[in-house]
C-alpha cells in the first residue's frame, strides 16, 4: 500500500497542480486532441455512414474498414506519419482519426440501416422527399447506435492519445512516459490514475448524453437473460 | 523503403514476430479459459451477471499503455517483464468474452435445453455437450475481435521496451527510418488477418450444422 500512499501524496503536491506541466494543462490538452480527432472523424463517418445506409450502396466498405483497420497498429502508424508530415499534433490527429472512423462509420451505417422498412415506406408515403426521410426518420432511429459509435470511437481516442507523448506532445501521456524515462514509478502510476478516471469519466458522460437524447420511441427495453426470444416486438405499445 | 534492409534482417525480424505472436496468443487462450466459467456465471445468476458485466465493461476501459504500466506496481513485476502485457492483454480478453458468452449461452433457446434436460443430461454435460457448442458461432465472433486486437495492441508495449514487432516502431522513429516501421506495420496486420482467418476456419469446423443456412455471415 505504499504506492498508493505516494501516489495520494503526489496527488495534494501543488505542484503538481499548476503550469504547463501540471495536471490540468495536460488533461486540457489531451481533451484538446480527443475532440478535435473525434470532430473531425464525426464529420467524415456520419455523412458517410448515412448516405450508404441510406442507399444500401457499398455496405462491404463499411464491415471492410471496420475489421481492417482495427488490425492497424497505432504507435506504427504514428511514427510513420511523423516521418512523411513531420513532428507535430498533425500525425497524431491523422492516426485518431483513423482510429475513431471505423467505430462511427459502422454505427452510423447500421443504424440508418436497420430503420424498420415499414417506417420508411410510411415516411415515403407521407410525401417526404428522400433526403427527409434520411434526417426525420432513419438518422433519429440510428442516434443509439451512433452514440455507440462514439462511445467506442471516443475510448480508444482517450487511450491512444496517449501516445502523442511519445513524439513530445503533451496530454496524459506525458506522466507516464516522462515517469518511465524518470524511473519515476509514482509519477506514472498517478498519470495511469488520470487516464483511466478520464476515461471512465467521459464514458459515463456519454451514456447520460445517450439516455438524453434518444427518441422515447426507441426506448424499449431489450431482451435480457433468459427472457422467450420469440416474444413479439410491440413497438410504441400498438398491439397488433 | 529500403527492400534490402529485409533479408539483411530477417533473424531479427524472425525473432521479433514470434515474439509478438506468443504474447498475443498466451493472453488469448488465458483469457478465454478464464472467462467461459465467468460467462456461464454470469448466464446462471443474476447476481453474478449484475457484478461481472459492468465489471468487464470498466476494466475495458482502461487504456492499454495505462494498464501496462500500472500492473508491475500491483504485481510486483519488473516494468520491463513480459509478464505484464501478457495479464494486461488477458484483462482484455477476458473483459471483452464474459458479457459475449453469457449473451450467447442465454440466447440458447429453451426448448433445445429442455430437451436436453429430458433426455437426461445432467447439468454439468449439458452445457459441455450441449450450451457451449450451440455458443460456439458467438463465441468465435468474440474471440476474433479480441485476437485481432491483442496483435495489434501488444505494440504498445514497445513504448515500456517489451513488444515484439512494436519495437520497430520505436526503433525506426528514434533513426528516421521508416522501412522499418512499414515492415513493423505490415507484419502485425499480415498476422492480426491471420489469426482472424484461422478463427473463422475454426468455427466453421466446430459448427458443421450451420453450413446449411446458406450465405449465414457472423
Amino acid at each position: 500500500m505504499n504506492l498508493f500512499v505516494q501516489v495520494v501524496e503526489w496527488f495534494l503536491d501543488p505542484a503538481h497542480w499548476s503550469g504547463t506541466r501540471g495536471v490540468p494543462a495536460r488533461l486540457a490538452d489531451h481533451l484538446a486532441y480527443t475532440a478535435q480527432a473525434l470532430l473531425i472523424a464525426a464529420v467524415i463517418a456520419i455523412p458517410l455512414g448515412a448516405w450508404i445506409g441510406h442507399t444500401r450502396r457499398g455496405g462491404f466498405l463499411v464491415v471492410g474498414a471496420a475489421n481492417g483497420l482495427r488490425a492497424l497498429p497505432e504507435l506504427g502508424l504514428l511514427t510513420l506519419l511523423v516521418g512523411f508530415v513531420g513532428i507535430g499534433l498533425l500525425p497524431l490527429t491523422i492516426a485518431l482519426v483513423v482510429l475513431s472512423v471505423p467505430p462511427l462509420l459502422a454505427g452510423t451505417y447500421a443504424g440508418v440501416r436497420n430503420a424498420d422498412p415499414a417506417v420508411i415506406d410510411a415516411a415515403r408515403g407521407m410525401g417526404m422527399r428522400e433526403h427527409e426521410v434520411l434526417a426525420k426518420v432513419e438518422l433519429p432511429i440510428a442516434v443509439p447506435l451512433i452514440i455507440g459509435g462514439l462511445r467506442t470511437a471516443t475510448l480508444q481516442v482517450i487511450a491512444t492519445a496517449t501516445i502523442g507523448a511519445y513524439i513530445g506532445l503533451s496530454g496524459l501521456g506525458r506522466f507516464l512516459l516522462d515517469g518511465l524515462a524518470r524511473n519515476d514509478y509514482t509519477q506514472m502510476a498517478a498519470g495511469a490514475v488520470l487516464v483511466a478516471a478520464l476515461a471512465l469519466v467521459v464514458e459515463g458522460l456519454l451514456g447520460a448524453l445517450q439516455r438524453l437524447i434518444v427518441s422515447p420511441g426507441l426506448r424499449t427495453a431489450p431482451a435480457r437473460g433468459r427472457a422467450p426470444r420469440q416474444a413479439p416486438v410491440v413497438a410504441g405499445g400498438i398491439a397488433s | 523503403m529500403i527492400w534490402s534492409w529485409i533479408p539483411g534482417n530477417a533473424d531479427r525480424i524472425l525473432a521479433l514476430l514470434v515474439e509478438h505472436l506468443r504474447l498475443a496468443l498466451i493472453p488469448i487462450v488465458a483469457g478465454l479459459v478464464l472467462s467461459v466459467p465467468l460467462g456461464w456465471l454470469a448466464n446462471r445468476y443474476p447476481l453474478a451477471r449484475a457484478i461481472l458485466v459492468p465489471a468487464a465493461g470498466v476494466l475495458y476501459t482502461i487504456p492499454s499503455l495505462t494498464l501496462f504500466v500500472v500492473l508491475p506496481g500491483i504485481l510486483g513485476t519488473r516494468i520491463l517483464s513480459e509478464i505484464n502485457i501478457i495479464v494486461a492483454l488477458t484483462i482484455y480478453t477476458v473483459a471483452l468474452l464474459v458479457r459475449t458468452i453469457a449473451d450467447a449461452l442465454a440466447a440458447v433457446p429453451g426448448l433445445v435445453i429442455a430437451a436436453a434436460t429430458a433426455m437426461g443430461y445432467r447439468p454439468a454435460r449439458r452445457f459441455l455437450d450441449i450450451e457451449l457448442p450451440l455458443a460456439i458461432p458467438v463465441l468465435v465472433a468474440g474471440l476474433r475481435v479480441a485476437t485481432v486486437s491483442s496483435i495489434s495492441l501488444v505494440s504498445v508495449g514497445a513504448l515500456i521496451g517489451v513488444g515484439g514487432l512494436g519495437e520497430f516502431f520505436t526503433e525506426g522513429f528514434q533513426l528516421q527510418f521508416p522501412t522499418e516501421i512499414i515492415v513493423g506495420v505490415a507484419l502485425i496486420v499480415l498476422l492480426a488477418l491471420a489469426g482472424d482467418a484461422v478463427l473463422l476456419v475454426i468455427g466453421r469446423i466446430l459448427t458443421p450444422w450451420n453450413r446449411q443456412a446458406a450465405g449465414g455471415g457472423t
